[in-house]
């Protein structure tokens, strides 16, 4: 075990864990935003640098600081590490430039995109972005392409992250997708048109923190926070089938998989579940999805069936009442 | 019982003589009403004579067209969402090849419906446009209705025409805010 202090708040994490994990293990605020890093794939991380963290001491055997700022999701934890991430000044300045890295070549057409509403990118360029963005150069720009009956590659919006990729070579046996050319000029793509009908493909589009890929069966059929998410179940011989169900009336418009806090993927579910079972009969309803507050997506959503944000627990939990024998409260009550 | 020693005491004296006759008041009241004869009347002749509308006057809604007569709203919902009181409703479709000259981008309202009863006109779809596609007429009132499939306007009464265009949103072309 490990005893690190991340943002000022000692956690206790196995070796070989990463600054990430140990953030996460402390959760709210504190963690630091990730585009790239998938905890249910192996290898993912360390791409798109929006969790960059200042170690300001390395270990407690050896103090030094970190001469650059590190990627939290692939850099291991050491015992007595100090990091900091909302802390630091040169993290959060830095971020603001990762946001408007990944904006230059990303279309603004959130207005037309379905991942709209539940879109990581859109978070991240929220919280952390600038309004203005400076590129002045033309975006490189590519053409829509069907890949499978299913799935919709927007390849404008992709961020390289590699998630996809990640997701086809370890859930399935045989990958038909993948990132072509470099730099710049990277792009995902099967190469010769060649569509991907593996049985867990569909779940590409659950990973893709943006909306690169896209689910054809959904697409513009509705906003995603006019839709009600509600936890179902079937016995499926293939994969858990435990699914979120987004329902718009008595339609079940889409089926996801069912995604924690930061957006991962509890259980990838097959496509028969995903695509084909688009009728309540199909399906054992386990109850209303609990969503953020924050979200947009819990607006018309019953108060119970809304999470809400941490520090507004921890500022009820925190209050107390005014005690008047104290010598200060009766100084101030004689002043009003 | 005294409350306060703000109260007024009424003193009630026996009328005079003069005030007794009641013509003098008579007469002063119909001096009154006959000045007013040759003032200047404030009533507006509605039908005949329209009143001059305020410079921030949120009336009926229209869908703008952009600069090429194609529409510039690609229902993304956000009118709706942002709606208090939640009369907008919409289908999106997929536009096809060869309608590039009716929509603007590649997803549009198929259906846009804005219920006219719920309506409160305040705005707010038009601030949460990011298209500057749905904009309140300063110049046209929300008429008045018989029956109540009146009330709801449908893409057929909200999307300008494309010769007569509606004088709102003249300060932007295609959704972008023209600098002065």
């Amino acid at each position: 075990m490990a005893t690190i202090t991340f943002d000022g708040i000692e956690v206790e994490v196995p070796d070989n864990s990463t600054i990430l994990q140990a953030a996460r293990k402390i959760g709210g605020s504190v963690v630091p935003p990730a585009m790239c890093y998938y905890e249910p794939l192996k290898g993912s991380g360390g791409k798109c640098r929006a969790c960059l963290v200042k170690v300001t001491a390395g270990s407690a055997k050896d103090p030094r600081p970190m001469p650059k700022l590190v990627a939290s999701c692939i850099t291991p934890v050491q015992d007595g590490m100090i990091v900091e991430n909302t802390l630091n000044e040169e993290v959060l300045k830095t971020r603001k430039g990762i946001v408007e890295f990944l904006l230059i070549n990303h279309p603004l057409d959130c207005p037309i995109c379905d991942q709209a509403g539940e879109c990581d990118l859109q978070n991240f360029a929220f919280e952390h972005g600038t309004v203005a963005q400076r590129y002045e150069e033309e975006r490189r720009t590519y053409d829509m392409v069907d890949i499978g009956p299913y799935i919709k590659l927007h390849m404008n919006r992709c961020i390289l992250c590699y998630r996809c990729v990640y997701t086809a070579d370890q859930l399935t046996n045989k990958r038909v997708h993948g990132v072509l050319n470099r730099g710049d000029h990277s792009e995902i793509g099967t190469y010769i048109a060649n569509s991907i009908d593996n049985d867990f493909s569909g779940n590409v589009i659950d990973v893709c923190p943006v909306g690169a890929l896209t689910d054809k069966t959904f697409r513009f059929k509705n906003r995603v926070w006019f839709t009600k998410p509600v936890d179902a179940h079937r016995d499926c011989p293939t994969c858990s089938g435990k699914v979120v169900l987004w329902y718009r009336g008595a339609d079940v418009l889409r089926v996801t998989a069912r995604k924690n806090a930061y957006n991962e993927v509890e259980e990838f579910i097959c496509n028969t579940c995903r695509f084909d079972k688009k009728a309540t009969s199909d399906w054992v309803i386990d109850g209303p999805r609990k969503i953020d507050q924050a979200s947009v997506i819990s607006q018309n959503q019953y108060a119970q069936n809304t999470v809400i944000p941490a520090f507004t627990k921890t500022v009820t939990e925190g209050y107390t009442e005014v005690n008047d024998t104290l010598p200060e409260h009766k100084q101030l009550a004689a002043k009003n | 019982m005294q409350l306060s020693n703000r109260s007024k005491k009424m003193v009630v004296k026996p009328m005079t003589l003069k005030e007794r006759m009641y013509l003098p008041a008579i007469a002063a009241g119909l001096g009154i009403t006959i000045k007013h004869f040759f003032r200047k009347k404030p009533t507006i002749r509605y039908p005949e004579v329209k009143r001059e509308f305020s410079p921030v006057f949120r009336g009926l809604h229209v869908l703008k067209r952009d600069d090429l007569g194609r529409e510039r709203c690609t229902a993304c919902g956000l009118c709706a969402v942002a709606c208090p009181a939640e009369a907008i409703t919409m289908i999106s479709a997929e536009r096809k090849k060869g309608e590039e000259g009716l929509y603007r981008e590649e997803k549009y309202a198929e259906v846009y419906e804005i219920n006219m009863l719920r309506c409160i006109f305040c705005g707010l779809c038009e601030h949460a446009c990011p298209k500057a596609a749905i904009y309140l007429q300063p110049d046209v009132m929300a008429p008045a209705f018989y029956s109540r499939e009146e009330v709801i306007y449908g893409k057929d009464r909200l999307v300008e025409n494309a010769d007569k265009r509606a004088n709102a949103g003249l300060d932007r072309v295609n959704g972008v805010r023209k600098l002065s």
